[in-house]
C-alpha cells in the first residue's frame, strides 16, 4: 500500500457523517527529524456504518483515531464531521462538539478512575453538560445506559472499578461513552485485552448498542477476525498510509493488496482459506522517520518493481464495480 | 521416542495462601509429554495454565505457595525440590513479554552469552561464535551488529527471537513457551511460531505451548490440554480435539471465537457469566455455572478426567453422547440449567 488519493471517498449525496481528507500527523523528534505517523490518509464513514481499521503496531491506526478527536490536532488535512471541519474549531466550539464523538480505549481497567464509584464515572459527562444544556439528561438516562450495557445500576452506585471484571469494566467504558448520546464512537482495540469468551460478549453488546442508539462506529483492531465480524467496511493501513479499503466481504474474499493478503495468510484460524506456509512477511517495519520512497510497502513486498520506488500508487477501484479500492501498482486483482 | 516419558505430571496441585483462603490455581492436573512432542495448553486468564508451567519449572516459589502431587522429569521427582540446576540445559522457558523479560541495561549479546558460559563453560570468544550461530538460526539479520545493541533498539519480534536464542542456548530437552506471541503482531506471530516448530523438529526438543488462542494451538501441536479453573477439561490429540470435541467448555470456547469465514455482523456465541473464583470454586464441575448442559449432578460431584481411548475429558454429559442430548433437552424444556442459567429453547451452537 502505501498509497494516497481520494478516489475511494463516497460522493456527497450519500449520508457521510465523518469525512477525513489528506490527514497528516507528524511528530517532531528533535534534530529536525520528524516521525511520519499518518501520511495523507483519506477515509469516510456513513451514518450507521461500522468502519474497521486494521493494521499492525506502528501503522498509525490509533494516531488516526486520536487525530479525529483532535488529541492532538493533526498536522494538516481536514476532518469534516456533520458538516463542520473539526480542525477549524478552537477551544469552546471544539468542546461543544466533543459529546458527539466519544472514544473507548483498549485497557478497560486503567481507563477508569479507580477511586470513583462506577455510577459517578458514567454520570460525569452529564454532570458537566447539564449546565449548558438545561438539564436535557437526567439520572434516568444514566440508569438506562448502565442497564443497557448489562450492568446493575444500583450496584454501580456503591462499587468501584476494581470490583468489576475486565469485561464488565469495558461495559462501564461503553456506558460512559454512550451516556451523552454520541453520534460516532471510536473504539480503539476495545476487546484486545479481554479473554475470548468475554470478547464475544462485548462485541455482541457493542452491536446491540449500535442498533439501539443508532451509532456509527470506527473500530480499530489488529485482529482481522474481529474486524471482519463487526465491520461493514474495512480499511487496511501500513506505515501511515492506506493500502486497501472496501466492503468487508469483498476484501476478505479476494484481497487486492499484497500486504492485505500477507496479513490474512498469517491469521491462525482453522477456517482460514488464505492460510499459507510459504507466504511470510519478510523483513522489518521501516522507520516512520525515514519511510521508503514511492510505495511504503515496497521494501517487504513480494511483487516489487522499479516503479514502486519512484511513484506512489494512488487509490483505484477494483474491476467489477464493487466497493473495493486498492493503492498498488501491481494489485492482485484487476483494477479499473 | 522412548517409553519413559520426558515429563510425567500426576495429580499436580499448586495453591497460594491468600487472606481469603487457599487459591487453588492448579487443582489436580495430570499429563505426560514425550521427547520431540508439542503439547498445547489452552485456557483463558485464570485457568491455571501459566501457574502450571511455572510450577513445573519451579519459578513460582514463595512462602505462600504450596505444591503437591508429582512431576517426574526424566524419571526424577521435581515437586518440592530445587529445580534451578535444571534451568537452561534441561528445561528452558520463553515468556510473553519480550520487553520486560530482557535486561534493559545489558547488551543483548551479553545476555545470550551468559547461559552459554555458565552451562557449557565456553570461553568468551567461543560463546560469541555460538551466539552468532544461534542468532542466525532464529532469523536475526546481521547477528554480529545485534550483539552490541540494547533491547530497546530491537523490535518486539526481534526481542522475542533473542529470548528464543537465550532459551535454546544450552540445548534444553524441554522448552516451555508461555504465550510467546501474544504481544506480537499477527505476521510476526506466524514467523515466531514457524521458527519454534522448526527449531523443535531440528533439535528433537519437547515443548509446551501455552496460549489462550485455540487457533494458535490448532496448527502447531501434537496434543492439546484444555484448562479451566485450574483443572483439565479435555486432553486429546490435536486433530481429534477439533474433529471430535467432547467437553462443553471446549465447544463453547471454539464457538465464541469470531472466524474469518463468518458473515459480517454474524452474532457471536459468548460463554455466559465469568470465570470461576479459584478460592471458593463452585462445588462440582468448575464450568457448571456457565454450561448449558448442566444437571444436578454437575453441581455436587466433581467430574474426573475420563478416557475414551486417547481422548480424555472431564464431563458427565460429554458432547456428542446421548446423555448430553438428553441434558440439553431437559434444560431447554425447563428454560434453565441446574445452576439457573437461562437457556433459550431453540439455541444452537
Amino acid at each position: 500500500m502505501a498509497g494516497s488519493g481520494t478516489a475511494h471517498l463516497r460522493s456527497g449525496d450519500e449520508n457521510v457523517i465523518l469525512s477525513v481528507e489528506n490527514l497528516v500527523v507528524e511528530f517532531p523528534v528533535g534534530k529536525g527529524r520528524v516521525v511520519h505517523a499518518v501520511s495523507n490518509v483519506s477515509l469516510d464513514v456513513l451514518e450507521g456504518e461500522t468502519l474497521g481499521l486494521v493494521g499492525e503496531s506502528g501503522c498509525g491506526k490509533s494516531t488516526t483515531a486520536k487525530a479525529i478527536v483532535q488529541l492532538p490536532p493533526p498536522t494538516s488535512g481536514s476532518i469534516v464531521f456533520d458538516e463542520t471541519d473539526l480542525t477549524d474549531l478552537k477551544n469552546e466550539d471544539l468542546r461543544r462538539m466533543r459529546p458527539k464523538i466519544q472514544m473507548i480505549f483498549q485497557d478497560p481497567v486503567s481507563s477508569l478512575n479507580p477511586r470513583r464509584k462506577v455510577f459517578d464515572i458514567v454520570s460525569e459527562g452529564i454532570n458537566i453538560w447539564n449546565g449548558g444544556r438545561g438539564g436535557e439528561f437526567t439520572e434516568d438516562r444514566i440508569v438506562e445506559i448502565i442497564e443497557a450495557v448489562g450492568l446493575d445500576a444500583e450496584t454501580a452506585r456503591t462499587k468501584r472499578p476494581h470490583e468489576y471484571s475486565g469485561g464488565q469494566c469495558q461495559r462501564i467504558s461503553v456506558a460512559r461513552a454512550l451516556v451523552l448520546d454520541p453520534k460516532i464512537v471510536i473504539c480503539d482495540e476495545p476487546v484486545s485485552a479481554l479473554d475470548v469468551s468475554v470478547q464475544a460478549q462485548v462485541i455482541n453488546m457493542l452491536e446491540d448498542m449500535k442498533t439501539r442508539y443508532g451509532l456509527t462506529l470506527l473500530f480499530i483492531s489488529h485482529d482481522l477476525s474481529v474486524v471482519k465480524n463487526i465491520s461493514d467496511r474495512v480499511a487496511v493501513m501500513y506505515l501511515g498510509k492506506l493500502c486497501e479499503i472496501g466492503d468487508g466481504d469483498l476484501l476478505y474474499q479476494s484481497p487486492a493488496h499484497p500486504y492485505t493478503r500477507l496479513l490474512l495468510a498469517a491469521v491462525p484460524d482453522p477456517s482460514n482459506k488464505h492460510a499459507s506456509d510459504s507466504e511470510v512477511l519478510a523483513g522489518e517495519l521501516p522507520s516512520p522517520i525515514d519511510p521508503p520512497s514511492g510505495c511504503r510497502f515496497r521494501t517487504r513486498c513480494p511483487n516489487v518493481q522499479e516503479i514502486c520506488a519512484e511513484q506512489e500508487p494512488q487509490m483505484a477501484q477494483v474491476a467489477g464495480g464493487g466497493d473495493q479500492w486498492v493503492a498498488c501498482h501491481f494489485p492482485l486483482v484487476e483494477t479499473v | 521416542m522412548t517409553d519413559t516419558p520426558l515429563l510425567q505430571v500426576s495429580d499436580y496441585r499448586v495453591g497460594f495462601r491468600t487472606p481469603r483462603g487457599l487459591a487453588r490455581a492448579v487443582d489436580g492436573v495430570s499429563f505426560t509429554l514425550h521427547a520431540g512432542k508439542t503439547l498445547g495448553i489452552v485456557g483463558e486468564s485464570g485457568s491455571g495454565k501459566s501457574v502450571l508451567n511455572r510450577g513445573i519449572m519451579g519459578l513460582a516459589k514463595s512462602a505462600h505457595q504450596i505444591e503437591s502431587g508429582s512431576v517426574l522429569f526424566n524419571g526424577a521427582e521435581l515437586v518440592n525440590q530445587d529445580r534451578q540446576a535444571l534451568w537452561g540445559d534441561e528445561i528452558s522457558m520463553i515468556f510473553q513479554d519480550p520487553m520486560t523479560s530482557l535486561n534493559p541495561v545489558m547488551k543483548v549479546g551479553k545476555q545470550v552469552t551468559e547461559p552459554l558460559r555458565l552451562h557449557l563453560n565456553l570461553s568468551k570468544s567461543d560463546a560469541t561464535e555460538r551466539v552468532v550461530e544461534l542468532f542466525t538460526a532464529v532469523g536475526i539479520p546481521s547477528p554480529r551488529e545485534r550483539l552490541k545493541q540494547y533491547p530497546h533498539e530491537l523490535s518486539g519480534g526481534m526481542r522475542q527471537r533473542v529470548m528464543i536464542a537465550i532459551a535454546l542456548a544450552a540445548e534444553p530437552e524441554l522448552l516451555i513457551a508461555d504465550e510467546p506471541t501474544t504481544a506480537l503482531d499477527v505476521t510476526v506471530q506466524k514467523f515466531i511460531l514457524d521458527l519454534l516448530m522448526r527449531l523443535q523438529a531440528d533439535r528433537g526438543m519437547a515443548m509446551t505451548l501455552i496460549t489462550h488462542d485455540l487457533g494458535v494451538a490448532g496448527g502447531r501441536t501434537d496434543e492439546i490440554l484444555v484448562m479451566y479453573g485450574g483443572r483439565v477439561m479435555e486432553h486429546a490429540e490435536t486433530d481429534d480435539l477439533f474433529s471430535n470435541m467432547r467437553h462443553p467448555y471446549t465447544e463453547a470456547l471454539l464457538a465464541s471465537i469470531p472466524r474469518l469465514d463468518h458473515a459480517k455482523h454474524a452474532r457471536l456465541n459468548p460463554i455466559p457469566g465469568s470465570p470461576p473464583d479459584i478460592i471458593e470454586p463452585p462445588a462440582g464441575c468448575r464450568f457448571a455455572p456457565r454450561c448449558r448442559y448442566a444437571q444436578d449432578r454437575c453441581t455436587t460431584e466433581l467430574p474426573e478426567l475420563d478416557h475414551d481411548g486417547n481422548h480424555g475429558y472431564s464431563c458427565f454429559y460429554p458432547v456428542g453422547s446421548d446423555a448430553n442430548a438428553e441434558a440439553l433437552a431437559t434444560n431447554q424444556q425447563r428454560g434453565h440449567t441446574a445452576t439457573g442459567l437461562q437457556i433459550r429453547a431453540k439455541e444452537t451452537v
